[in-house]
């Protein structure tokens, strides 16, 4: 049984990554994951403890917290970047602590990084998008066809010969999602993005993410410091000191104002509102996130 | 600005460009050795007509082969003093106990014309070779070294990487240069030791991202299974053709005949 | 009047396939003591704009004048009355220790030892960190922020008159980014130097500076109060800026009938502001329709 995708029909892109026989089990599986590592001196830091995190295909989930509260270092779990100290990590049923799978695992899960002019390797476009897929030995023409079609899926087809230094940061992100999708990733892991871009470039990759996941079912893990991205996910987990300690919807965990502030972070500008609005007196929904809905509560 | 640096492409559709990177690398290589196997007027006059044909046919500006010669302008002046001054023979300036010589001067004249020939055929070379060929040439050629333990493909991406990262640098150092104007470098003024210190601010920086985007770089190249399998495949393929077949046997009779003229002269 | 722009145009790389005319014929006045924003999508010239302020870059045309004397072609020290801050400026740090890094400046304008550490001790402290625990410290061992102020700190040793910062908070977590603006405006205070913030976000602007000028294709097409300019949706929409969402939401709400000021950047404005309009009790702190006192951010 293969997935059949609405818009590019048979032909869809994500072919082959839908291997549904493993549907059962979650995608991402973490028990009681710990990470330590040594500094000099004989000091060592535990980076993590106690991860448990079980994420579904298709689950477009957002990972906040305040710096040092291991983000990063949990999502290099989630492509044999970085192996357990203890715990286990299964990626589609693989355990990556295993090295015959290295290969399967860092095809099946992308990473798209902060620094988008330090991601890019070839000196066109479209060769950088082929690097993933060469990797796989990919017979040349199947490459080809893979590369066009991930390139059209992120809107930068015209820009195939361009070199990196003609393109913005925003089109070096998508390219960098469009090397995921040539290599047929089912999930793609999103470490701040956003964060070196200016504001189109983040919508860019905003809507590009967001529109993977509705449409290809793109499974998603997305860091950010931006909780207006936050809001676009299913499902946010906070992170702090090593721990996951609150995972739930944007709007059941954007309504605990305090707690957050309490981590150091915001919320998003509409939840402050709302809350500010509630403190006062004000009678309003809790699960107000967006604009629109707010609009609609107070009108 | 980064499009019209010396010894890098210039994008055209020349037959030149279109020929298979190996052969043109195989040729310049060839050609390069030629001129020491020449020792009178005709056999350079052989070798630079072709070269400049080749130039001609391969529409690359002018102005961008003189620039890459302006380059040499420093290694040229020292070479013109280093032979005129030590090539025994007839002396026609004396200076102290230094003679300058007519031997030498025609020695500095044809050791300085054999360099510019160099130039300009390693820059027709690069000029109109892409980077993504050149690095496919390189990888071809030294192959079948890789059975003697050498990392082709490794030097082969090397290659990729460096090329790639040329016009970022000069961006970054573009930058970086402003930043230190503004905090007071001069780098116009004082003797050469000055503003060779005044290049201190300017490198050290550049160093630095250098090596925290060669770990970036690394990682990003784990993530996307670089090493995970023995059997990497290229999407572009190198195919010979029918102008590849030509073009060795027009280079190859070039050569040959520039040494036959020799000899028959 | 102590910047003047005249007719300034610049264009970079002419007569080559590369030609971009990234300013046209922008004229701008800048007073000594003022707080100005410098707002613009990328491509906007705002960078080339603060480079020619700086005295950096020659105009293709057009004047930049600096008490008078054009600043591209004065004498260093008079063109270094300017200090610039670029996007990541703790790219530029080079040095071994801290206090040489923020040290490198005042030696290149030559004054001698006792004033150089005096400036660098004050300009540390400027920047919240501690002069004495820091002074001997390796830049490239510290942490992104701190480097980010060692950085701020070298250019603020040059105690200039005019600090034109470019994004100084690109990069950075929210927490961070609001911080560092406070502190900036702190400088302004304390030193009384004019102040110039190039930015495209709106958030960073909007409830930190007097007076924001606005640009779009490398031409001026706003310059005026900041209070003005954020109430005027209909430019903000033209020029494609990122608007925030407290003024989405109060402009939303004023095209449904309500009469709300949509010149509030800030979460804590912009509720205190329905609150009024609501009618709710008055909450406790500064109101934002009373005396023109903005509440500041949360």
């Amino acid at each position: 049984m293969v997935g059949i995708s609405p818009i590019w029909g048979k032909d869809s892109l994500m072919m082959g990554a839908w291997d549904l026989s493993t549907d059962s089990r979650p995608f991402i599986e973490i028990k009681d994951l710990e990470y330590v590592y040594p500094l000099e001196g004989g000091e060592q830091i535990k980076a993590l403890q106690g991860v448990n995190l079980a994420m579904e295909r298709g689950e477009f989930v957002a990972l906040i917290g305040p710096n040092g509260s291991g983000k990063s270092t949990l999502a290099r779990h989630f492509n044999a970047l970085l192996l357990p100290t203890s715990g286990t990590v299964r990626v589609d049923g693989l355990p990556t602590s295993d090295p015959r799978h290295l290969g399967a695992i860092r095809q099946k899960v992308g990473m798209v990084f902060q620094n988008p002019d330090n991601q890019i390797i070839a000196t066109t476009l479209e060769e950088d998008v082929a690097f993933g897929p060469e990797n796989l030995g990919i017979p040349p023409d199947e490459i080809r066809q893979r590369v066009e079609a991930a390139l059209a899926a992120v809107d930068l087809l015209d820009y195939r010969l361009h070199p990196p230094q003609m393109l913005s940061g925003g089109q070096k992100q998508r390219a960098a999602i469009a090397g995921a999708l040539a290599a047929r990733s089912s999930c793609i892991v999103f470490d701040e993005p956003t964060s070196m871009l200016d504001p189109l470039g983040r919508r860019q990759v905003m809507d590009t993410i967001h529109q993977l996941n509705t449409a290809e079912r793109l499974t998603i893990l997305l860091i950010t410091h931006s909780m207006s991205e936050a809001t676009l996910a299913q499902r946010v987990l906070v992170m702090d000191a090593g721990r996951i300690v609150l995972d739930g919807s944007p709007a059941q965990v954007f309504s605990q104002v305090e707690r957050l502030r309490g981590l150091g972070l915001d919320v998003p500008p509409v939840v402050e509102i709302a809350h500010r609005l509630r403190g006062w007196g004000m009678e309003l929904p809790s699960s107000i996130l967006t604009v629109e809905q707010m609009v609609e509560a107070l009108c | 600005m980064n499009q019209l640096l010396p010894g890098l492409y210039v994008p055209g559709d020349s037959p030149v460009h279109r020929l298979d990177p190996r052969v043109k690398m195989g040729a310049v290589l060839l050609l390069m050795m030629a001129p020491f196997a020449l020792r009178g007027f005709w056999g350079y006059f052989l070798l630079s007509a072709f070269v400049a044909l080749i130039s001609v046919v391969s529409r690359v500006p002018l102005l961008a082969l003189l620039r890459a010669l302006r380059n040499l302008f420093w290694i040229g002046f020292f070479m013109f003093f280093l032979y005129i001054f030590t090539t025994p023979g007839q002396p026609f300036v004396a200076w102290g106990g230094i003679t300058a010589t007519w031997e030498g001067l025609l020695a500095a004249g044809a050791q300085i014309y054999r360099l510019c020939l160099l130039v300009v055929m390693a820059s027709l070379l690069t000029f109109t070779t892409s980077p993504v060929q050149l690095s496919h040439g390189l990888e071809a050629l030294l192959a079948p070294l890789e059975g003697l333990r050498l990392p082709a493909r490794e030097l082969a991406m090397v290659l990729t990487i460096a090329l790639r990262f040329v016009p970022t640098l000069f961006e970054e150092i573009e930058k970086i240069a402003k930043a230190q104007r503004a905090r007071g470098v001069d780098f116009r003024s004082g003797g050469p030791l000055r503003r060779a210190r005044s290049l201190v601010p300017v490198f050290v920086p550049i160093f630095v991202s250098a090596f925290r985007r060669a770990n970036d770089l690394a990682t990003a190249m784990d993530a996307r299974g670089f090493r995970c399998s023995p059997h990497r495949t290229r999407m572009q393929q190198l195919k010979l053709g029918f102008q590849d077949l030509v073009a060795t046997l027009v280079v190859l009779g070039v050569v040959l005949a520039a040494i036959g003229v020799e000899q028959l002269t | 009047m102590l910047i003047q722009v005249e007719n300034l145009t610049h264009v970079y790389a002419p007569g080559t396939p590369f030609e971009r005319v990234a300013l046209r014929q922008v004229n701008l006045q800048i007073a000594a003591g003022e707080q100005v924003g410098i707002l613009g999508p990328t491509g906007s010239g705002k960078s080339t704009l603060a480079q020619h302020l700086a005295g950096l870059l020659k105009p293709t045309a057009g004047h930049v004048l600096l008490d008078g004397v054009p600043v591209h072609s004065a004498p260093r020290d008079h063109r270094l009355q300017v200090g610039i801050a670029f996007q990541y400026p703790e790219d530029q740090i080079f040095e071994q220790t801290v206090f040489r890094e923020v040290a490198f400046g005042p030696r290149n304008l030559g004054l001698d030892e006792a004033e150089v550490t005096a400036r660098v001790r004050w300009a540390l402290e400027m920047t919240g960190l501690n002069s004495e625990v820091m002074s001997q410290r390796m830049p490239f061992t510290l942490s992104g922020g701190e480097m980010r102020r060692v950085a701020l700190a070298s250019i603020l040793a040059l105690r200039p008159r005019v600090l034109i910062l470019d994004e100084p908070t690109a990069g950075q977590d929210p927490q961070s980014r609001r911080r560092l603006l406070e502190r900036i405006l702190t400088w302004q205070e304390e030193t009384g130097l004019t102040l110039i913030i190039i930015s495209h976000t709106l958030e960073d602007l909007g409830h930190t500076l007097e007076r924001l000028v606005v640009l779009k294709g490398g031409q001026v097409v706003a310059d005026g109060p900041t209070r003005h300019t954020l109430s005027d949706s209909a430019l903000l929409n033209a020029v494609g800026l990122d608007m925030p969402e407290p003024v989405k939401l109060l402009q939303t709400l004023r095209q449904k009938g309500r009469k709300v000021r949509t010149d509030l950047v800030s979460a804590a404005e912009a509720a205190t502001e329905i609150a009024h309009v609501w009618g709710l009790p008055p909450p406790p702190g500064p109101s934002p329709r009373r005396g023109g006192e903005e509440g500041r951010g949360a």
